[in-house]
């Protein structure tokens, strides 16, 4: 367990003052629904660029990639350079002239208008329980963690960390939670620097952490570069820790998955539904390329360094075992912490890691928030809420979604299998969403009988690929298989991208064949919607250097440049 | 925008190096593996936090 000293309480306590501090000052400049769950668009392009990064950069994020790090080495950064910087370039290319564009509150009401209110009811129930369960999963994490580091009571953590949320995002509202993702952002950058830098100079440098992988990967019966090279192990599905092969990686991870995520979650897009024009919703996504794509050597180095050192020995560095006796990986974090930070730094470490438990349950919650008082309260409760009866409700709902995370919180303390289950179940509404999108985006004959039955389609095909395939050595149940197993995968991870893979095109085809048996869409209704039926305006202003278009494929070279060197 | 986060950032990053640092420069505690991390880091932090603030100060001269 870690001794925290004064001086670390001392860094804790400023951080969470100045917290309250901005939600504080904030709360003047909420007046209307608009200025509570999209900041009155008033945001510049790199904070809602940081905030669309850091929303995603949970915790749980920071403390699972350094896992994934120490258990498949450098291919994890697949999850970067693969897996969400083609995603996002497409987002600001493509398809952000439509979120923004249509004037739309969320990504379900977009769903409203280019199909139809069925289509955005599925999107928006799905998505208001999925939040509020995944932020109650960030809660029990972070309760659970601070209980086994510094011995905190697990109840009265979680309640504090809860209500400063609460608090500030009540105050400010979206706009709070996105100063603190910012805020959080610069906290994991300059709290992990260090780490990695301590952690290099103590295993030799680059050169020392290489051939330490070397032994890791010899060591469980792999060619000696399986943990420090990224694409060269990826002919086949045996020769690298992640039993992948590269079709599986690009297809399910590279565009499904990360095409699924990256431009169709509302958490993220909210924060570029805020931004303050066109030109600044088109860049956010592109301002998060950039320290996305260098959080691989943040987050996943670390892990790294942590099963190097635990090969080779040296200076007696061991993570502790799991139950079962395999390394608990999610330790890797914690442990390096209290290796390498003296109190002072650990204080900063650790408010690092609060801070981003915390943001991420208030993105979750935001987006909560306005899906629920937009998407599903104005809809379906009361058509004809005034602007202040819906701030009213936006604040409502927020206590609630504070409170239904605390209450999945202690369901997943109480029952990790119902936690497990849920989290499959969402896995298979979500699969299937990008196909629905890509085709309301760019083909004008879709229409909401086709994509509505698509997504449902897509969801069941999910299911039942789940249902019939099993990952090795697990048994049949919550990993799979609990229809009859037809098909072994060689990882967790290969079944999840074919899962994904599988849904993708289950709905792309049934939103099709749907859509051709019943009637086009007016043509007038898709102005705006539409990639055919939206006049493209001349670009944005400035010069051919500035333009999106540019940016992005800038993004995307270095993301290919980046890939060459770890190849 | 009504607030630039500039400011509260700013002026919490140089808390945080004036804590840090300090408390490096004055703790007797042996400096791991012959680096006093806390005095350098805060100098570190302080530094990214008057950046911040001075972008900040010119930002509000441009509005």
């Amino acid at each position: 367990m870690i001794k925290l000293a004064l001086i670390d309480w001392a860094l804790l306590a400023l951080y969470f003052a100045f917290v309250l501090g901005i939600g504080w000052w904030l709360k003047r400049h909420v007046r209307t629904s608009e200025d509570f769950f999209l900041s009155g668009r008033s945001m510049p392009a790199w904070v809602a660029g940081l905030a669309f990064m850091s929303a995603n950069l949970g915790a749980q994020e920071v403390i699972g990639m350094a896992a994934s790090g120490a258990k498949y080495g450098m291919a994890t950064s697949h999850f970067y350079w693969v897996g969400a910087i083609p995603a996002m370039v497409f987002l600001a290319i493509f398809m952000m002239p439509f979120y923004y564009g249509s004037k739309a509150r969320s990504v379900p009401e977009y769903l409203r208008m280019r199909f139809d209110e069925k289509t955005r009811g599925f999107n928006a129930i799905s998505f208001a329980v999925m939040t509020v369960m995944s932020s109650g999963i960030s809660m029990y994490a972070m309760g659970l963690l601070l209980n086994l580091l510094l011995g905190w009571d697990f109840n009265v953590s979680m309640w504090i960390c809860a209500g400063i949320v609460l608090a500030y995002i009540l105050l400010g509202g979206l706009t709070s939670a996105i100063y603190n993702e910012v805020l959080q952002f610069f906290l994991i950058v300059f709290g992990f620097l260090p780490l990695v830098l301590l952690g290099l100079r103590d295993i030799g440098g680059w050169s020392g952490l290489r051939s330490g992988l070397a032994r890791v990967a010899t060591d469980q019966g792999y060619a000696s570069g399986a943990w420090s090279d990224s694409w060269q192990y990826l002919g086949s599905t045996t020769a690298n820790p992640m039993g992948v092969e590269w079709f599986g990686l690009v297809m399910g991870l590279g565009f499904v998955l990360s095409f699924g995520y990256w431009c169709t979650d509302f958490l993220i897009i909210q924060r570029a539904m805020a931004a303050e024009s066109m030109q600044a919703a088109r860049r956010t996504p592109l301002v998060a390329t950039v320290p996305k794509m260098l959080f691989p050597f943040l987050v996943i180095v670390p892990g790294m360094i942590a099963i190097a050192l635990v090969h080779s020995g040296h200076g007696n560095f061991a993570l502790p075992a799991k139950a079962d006796g395999s390394l608990n990986y999610d330790l890797v974090i914690p442990v390096m912490l209290g290796r390498y930070f003296p109190n002072g730094l650990l204080g900063l470490g650790l408010t690092a890691l609060i801070a981003s438990f915390m943001s991420g349950m208030a993105g979750n919650v935001t987006a909560f928030n306005t899906v629920w008082t937009n998407d599903i309260y104005r809809p379906y409760i009361r058509p004809n809420a005034s602007d202040s009866a819906l701030l009213w409700m936006g604040r409502a709902a927020t206590v609630v979604g504070v409170l239904l995370s605390l209450v999945a919180a202690y369901l997943a303390a109480a029952f990790n299998n119902i936690m497990d289950v849920l989290q499959l179940v969402f896995a298979f509404i979500n699969a299937p969403l990008f196909a629905t999108f890509l085709l309301g985006m760019f083909w004008r004959r879709a229409n909401g009988h086709g994509a509505f039955t698509g997504l449902l389609a897509g969801t069941v095909v999910a299911a039942v690929h789940h249902g019939l395939t099993l990952p090795a050595h697990a048994v049949a149940g919550v990993k799979g298989g609990w229809l009859e197993t037809m098909h072994i995968y060689p990882s967790e991870m290969a079944q999840n991208f074919w899962t994904a893979i599988f849904a993708f095109s289950g709905c792309f085809a049934v939103t099709v064949l749907v859509s051709l048996l019943f009637a086009a869409p007016e043509r007038g209704t898709l102005r705006g919607l539409v990639y055919s039926e939206t006049p493209h305006a001349a670009e944005e202003s400035g010069s051919r250097w500035t333009r999106t278009t540019t940016l992005g494929l800038m993004a995307l070279g270095a993301a290919v440049v980046l890939n060459l060197i770890f190849w | 925008m009504n607030l630039d986060i500039r400011w509260p950032m700013g002026i919490l990053f140089v808390l945080f190096g004036v804590l840090i640092g300090g408390y490096g420069a004055l703790s007797d505690a042996t400096p791991i593996g012959g680096l006093n991390v806390n005095l350098l880091w805060g100098c570190v932090l302080g530094a990214f936090g008057l950046a911040m603030l001075w972008l900040a100060r010119r930002g509000a001269r441009q509005e």
